[in-house]
C-alpha cells in the first residue's frame, strides 16, 4: 500500500465515502433528527470535497461543496433534514459517483440538481443561499439583525513575508476569512511588485488594504493572521463606528462585484499590469524635487560636522579595546561615508546647464567680431558640484571670449591659411578621477610666443633675454598685469586678465594649463575638483604638525632611505621605475625644527602631468576631510587650500598640491625638466 | 531521522503526505482519526504531527487538546492540514496549541517545506 498511487486510493476512498453518505442519508430519512447521522454525512461530504480537490477532481469537489454547505446548515440546525432534502442529496449522489469515477457528465444535469437542492433547502427553512458564495454563509451575514449597532469599520493593511507562499500560507483564504467577518472592500497594494526582470515568481509581492465592517472585535481580525503574524506587517485601524454611507457600496454590489476583483487579481492580473507599468514607475522615480540650494548647503554642513564627529569616534574606538564600540565606529564610518557620497551626488548637476549659456555668448561674439564661430560642446552630462558650476561661469566666459577675440582669425585669414572660414571653439568636459577637466579649445592661430615675450618684458615680468621654457613662457599669460591684446576690444580685456581666471580656478582648488602647439590653435584645460566640501585625504605628519594631502592627487607612497636622504640636501630627485621624480622636503618648507624621523616617507603626488614627491615624517592614514576655508588673513598663503578638524580636535592644513608642484617648477625648474 | 505522525480519515491524503515526507527521509506513521492519533502518539515518540480537523470518532481539535494535556506531547509541533479556513476554528486550534495551519488542497512540496521549517526551529 505504501507505494500505491494516492489518486487510485482516492478512487476507492470516494466509493467508500459515497456509500457512507448514501447509508447515512437513507438512515436519516427514517430518523430525521439524528445529529450523529447528520454529522457523519457532513463529514463524509467534507472529506470527499477536500480529497477530491487535492487530487484534481475539481468538478467533484465543486459539486460536493454545495451539498456539504447544505448539510452544514442542517448540522447547525438552520435547516431541517426534510425527506425532500434527503432525496435531493441522494439524487445528487449519483452525479458525484459519476464524477468520482471519471465518467463523462453533463454539467447541466449537475446544475439542475443544485437548483433543486437549493429549492428544497429554502423550503426546509433556510433562506436561499447564494450557493457559489460558499463558506461565507457560515458566518452570520452582517446587518441581519441589528444593523448599525456595534458595527465598526476597520482598515486592515497587511503585507506578508515574501516567502510566505513557500511556507504554505495562502493569502486568498485569509481574504475569505476577512470577508466572513463582514462586508469588505479589498484593494491589492501593488507598489512593491518589482519590474518583470526582477520578479521572483514564488514570492508574494502583494499587500492588501481591506476595509471591513464587522461587529466582531479587533482580535477577530488579528486571529485571521495568527499563523503568520510573526513574519508580516499588519496595521489595523478603526476608521468608523458605523458603516460610512459614502464608503459603503450599494447593498447588492459589494459581495458580488467589489471584493472578487482584488482577490482574483491577487494572482496574475496586477503583476502583469505592473510589469507593463514598469517604465512608468521608473519614470515616477525620476521625478525631481526642487530644493533651495541653501538647504543643500546647510545639509552639507551637517554632514561635514557628522564626519568630524565620526572621526573623533574613530579615534576613540581605535584606542579602545571594546569590540562593540569598534564595530559601531566602523559602521558609522561607512554610513557617514555613504551619506557624504549621497549628499555629493545630490549637489551634482550636469555641466550642460553651464554650457548651454554659452550659445548666446557665441552668437553675440560672432556678430561683434565679424567672425564665423561654431561652438561644439562635448561631455555635457559630466557632473559637478552646483556651487562649482556657478563659479565656473565667469572664467569660462572669459576664456571663450579670449578664444574668439585673440585665437580665431578672421574668415579671410582662415581661408588664406587653408582652414574653413568658420572657426571652431570646442568646449569639453570629462571626469578624471576626483577631478573634472574642462577644456576650451579653438582652432585659431594659437599663442604668438614672440608677442607674449615682448609683452612680458615690457611689463617687467621677464628679464630681457632670459632663457625660459616654452611652458613657462605660456604661463606668463596668467601673470597679473599681463595683456596681449594689441587693442582692447569690447569683449576681452576689460581690465580682467587671465590672472583673474587663474585665481578663480585656484579658489576652487583647481588648476589650469594652457597649451598651444604651433599652428594648432590653443587650449586651456581647467582641472576642477568634484566638490568643495569634503574630500578623501591622506593624513601625514611633518614634525609635530599634521597635514592633509588630497587623496586624488596621491600616486604612491615610498620610503626615503637614509642613504637617499644623505645624498642630497634641499630639493632632490628620485628615480622611480626609470623616471626621475623631483622631491621636496616639507619640513624645510615649513621650517620644522623637530628632528626628522629616521625613516621618512615620500608621498608622490601629481597634478596636470607633473609628478612631485613630498617628504613627510609619517603617513597616518586616510582621512575624510571636511574642508574649512582659511581665514581672510591666511587666504594668500598659497601652499594650503584650507584646513580641517581632526578626530582629536586638532587642526590640519590641507596642502594645495597644484600650488606646491608649480612652486617647485618655478623656483627650480631643472629637476622638473629632467623629469618630463 | 525525525518521525512524523499523520492523522487523517482520508487514506488518499495520508498516502500523499506519506509519499511527500518519506521522500525527504522522514519516517511517517498513520492514524485514521483523532482517537487513533492519540493512541499512536502515546505508543511512539513523534517529532511532529500533521492532522486533519474533521474526522470521525474524534476530531482534530479534541485530539490536540488530549495530546497537550500529556507532558510527553506538550511540546510536539502539531500542524493542522484541513479544508477548513473558518477563523473561529483557527482560533480554537491555536488556543488548543496548534503550531501551524495549512489548507487543503495542498502542494506536497509546500508541506515538506513547512515541516522542514518547523523541525529546524
Amino acid at each position: 500500500m505504501s507505494s500505491a498511487d494516492p489518486v487510485e486510493i482516492f478512487r476507492v476512498e470516494a466509493q467508500e465515502l459515497l456509500e457512507q453518505i448514501e447509508q447515512g442519508l437513507l438512515d436519516l430519512s427514517h430518523t430525521p433528527g439524528d445529529k450523529e447521522l447528520v454529522a457523519a454525512v457532513f463529514r463524509a461530504l467534507h472529506t470527499l470535497k477536500g480529497s477530491g480537490a487535492m487530487f484534481g477532481f475539481d468538478a467533484l469537489a465543486g459539486f460536493t461543496h454545495h451539498c456539504e454547505t447544505a448539510f452544514d446548515r442542517v448540522r447547525k440546525g438552520e435547516v431541517v433534514a426534510t425527506p425532500d432534502l434527503v432525496a435531493a442529496v441522494l439524487n445528487a449522489m449519483d452525479h458525484m459517483r459519476a464524477l468520482a469515477e471519471g465518467r463523462p457528465c453533463d454539467a447541466h444535469v449537475g446544475d439542475a440538481l443544485l437548483v433543486e437542492l437549493e429549492r428544497v433547502v429554502a423550503a426546509a427553512g433556510g433562506a436561499p443561499t447564494a450557493m457559489p458564495a460558499a463558506v461565507a454563509s457560515a458566518a452570520p451575514a452582517p446587518g441581519d439583525a441589528d444593523q448599525g449597532a456595534g458595527l465598526k469599520t476597520w482598515r486592515v493593511v497587511f503585507t506578508l513575508a515574501q516567502d510566505v507562499l513557500i511556507n504554505g500560507t495562502r493569502p486568498l483564504p485569509m481574504l475569505d476569512e476577512l470577508r466572513d467577518l463582514g462586508e469588505c472592500r479589498i484593494r491589492a497594494i501593488t507598489d512593491a511588485i518589482p519590474p518583470l526582470e526582477a520578479l521572483t515568481p514564488t514570492h508574494c509581492h502583494l499587500g492588501w488594504e481591506v476595509e471591513v465592517t464587522t461587529d466582531q472585535p479587533r482580535s477577530a481580525i488579528e486571529d485571521v493572521f495568527m499563523f503568520v503574524i510573526d513574519d508580516m506587517t499588519l496595521d489595523i485601524t478603526e476608521i468608523g463606528r458605523e458603516a460610512d454611507p459614502a464608503v459603503e457600496a450599494p447593498p447588492a454590489a459589494p459581495a458580488a462585484s467589489v471584493p472578487p476583483q482584488p482577490t482574483t487579481a491577487a494572482t496574475p492580473e496586477p503583476e502583469i499590469a505592473s510589469a507593463a507599468n514598469g517604465d512608468a514607475k521608473a519614470g515616477r522615480a525620476d521625478a525631481s524635487v526642487r530644493v533651495p540650494a541653501q538647504r543643500l548647503d546647510e545639509l552639507m554642513d551637517r554632514v561635514g560636522e557628522l564626519v568630524i564627529a565620526q572621526s573623533r569616534l574613530k579615534q576613540i574606538a581605535g584606542a579602545s579595546q571594546d569590540m562593540n564600540l569598534r564595530s559601531v565606529a566602523e559602521e558609522i564610518e561607512h554610513l557617514a561615508s555613504e551619506l557624504r557620497d549621497s549628499m555629493m551626488s545630490v549637489r551634482m548637476v550636469p555641466v550642460a546647464q553651464l554650457f548651454s549659456r554659452f550659445r548666446r555668448l557665441i552668437h553675440d561674439l560672432s556678430r561683434d567680431t565679424g567672425k564665423e564661430i561654431d561652438l561644439i560642446t562635448e561631455g555635457e552630462t559630466t557632473e559637478l558640484d552646483k556651487t562649482v558650476i556657478e563659479r565656473l561661469a565667469d572664467p569660462l566666459i572669459h576664456l571663450i571670449r579670449n578664444s574668439a577675440d585673440h585665437g580665431l582669425e578672421s574668415p579671410e585669414e582662415r581661408l588664406a591659411a587653408g582652414k574653413p572660414a568658420a572657426g571652431r571653439i570646442i568646449l569639453a568636459a570629462r571626469q578624471a578621477g576626483a577631478e573634472v577637466v574642462i577644456t576650451v579649445k579653438d582652432d585659431g592661430r594659437g599663442v604668438n610666443r614672440d608677442r607674449v615675450r615682448a609683452k612680458a618684458e615690457e611689463n617687467g615680468l621677464l628679464a630681457p633675454g632670459a632663457v625660459i621654457s616654452d611652458a613657462e613662457l605660456l604661463q606668463m599669460i596668467f601673470q597679473p598685469g599681463f595683456s596681449t591684446a594689441a587693442k582692447v576690444t569690447n569683449l576681452s580685456g576689460r581690465g580682467v586678465g587671465m590672472d583673474v581666471v587663474k585665481r578663480t580656478i585656484e579658489g576652487l582648488r583647481g588648476s589650469l594649463e594652457l597649451s598651444s602647439p604651433a599652428g594648432e590653435g590653443s587650449q586651456v584645460a581647467l582641472r576642477i575638483p568634484l566638490t568643495l566640501a569634503i574630500i578623501d585625504g591622506l593624513l601625514v605628519r611633518v614634525g609635530p604638525e599634521r597635514y592633509v594631502i588630497p587623496l586624488s592627487a596621491v600616486e604612491e607612497c615610498l620610503e626615503l632611505t637614509p642613504e637617499q636622504d644623505a645624498r642630497s640636501t634641499g630639493r632632490s630627485v628620485l628615480t622611480i621605475r626609470d623616471q626621475l621624480v623631483p622631491f621636496m622636503r616639507l619640513r624645510s618648507m615649513f621650517n620644522t625644527k623637530a628632528p626628522p624621523d629616521a625613516y621618512q616617507k615620500i608621498v608622490v603626488v601629481s597634478t596636470g602631468g607633473e609628478r612631485v614627491g613630498l617628504v613627510v615624517d609619517q603617513i597616518l592614514g586616510d582621512h575624510q576631510t571636511v574642508i574649512k576655508p582659511l581665514s581672510v588673513f591666511h587666504s594668500e598663503v598659497g601652499a594650503f587650500s584650507g584646513a580641517t578638524i581632526l578626530g582629536d580636535g586638532g587642526v590640519a592644513l590641507i596642502l594645495d598640491v597644484g600650488h606646491l608642484t608649480s612652486e617647485a617648477a618655478l623656483s627650480d625648474p631643472s629637476p622638473l625638466r629632467a623629469a618630463s | 531521522m525525525p518521525s512524523i505522525l499523520t492523522v487523517d480519515d482520508s487514506a488518499s491524503i495520508r498516502q500523499t503526505i506519506k509519499i511527500a515526507l518519506s521522500s525527504e527521509g522522514y519516517s511517517v506513521a498513520e492514524a485514521v482519526d483523532g482517537a487513533d492519533g492519540v493512541k499512536k502518539a502515546d505508543a511512539g515518540a513523534y517529532d511532529l504531527i500533521v492532522t486533519d480537523l474533521n474526522m470521525p470518532i474524534m476530531d482534530g481539535l479534541t485530539m490536540i487538546r488530549e495530546l497537550r494535556k500529556k507532558p510527553a506531547h506538550a511540546g510536539t509541533p502539531i500542524l493542522f492540514l484541513t479544508t477548513e479556513s473558518d477563523a473561529d476554528m483557527k482560533a480554537q486550534a491555536k488556543a488548543a496549541g496548534a503550531t501551524g495551519w495549512l489548507t487543503k488542497p495542498f502542494d506536497p512540496d509546500q508541506l515538506v517545506k513547512v515541516v522542514n521549517k518547523v523541525l529546524a526551529r
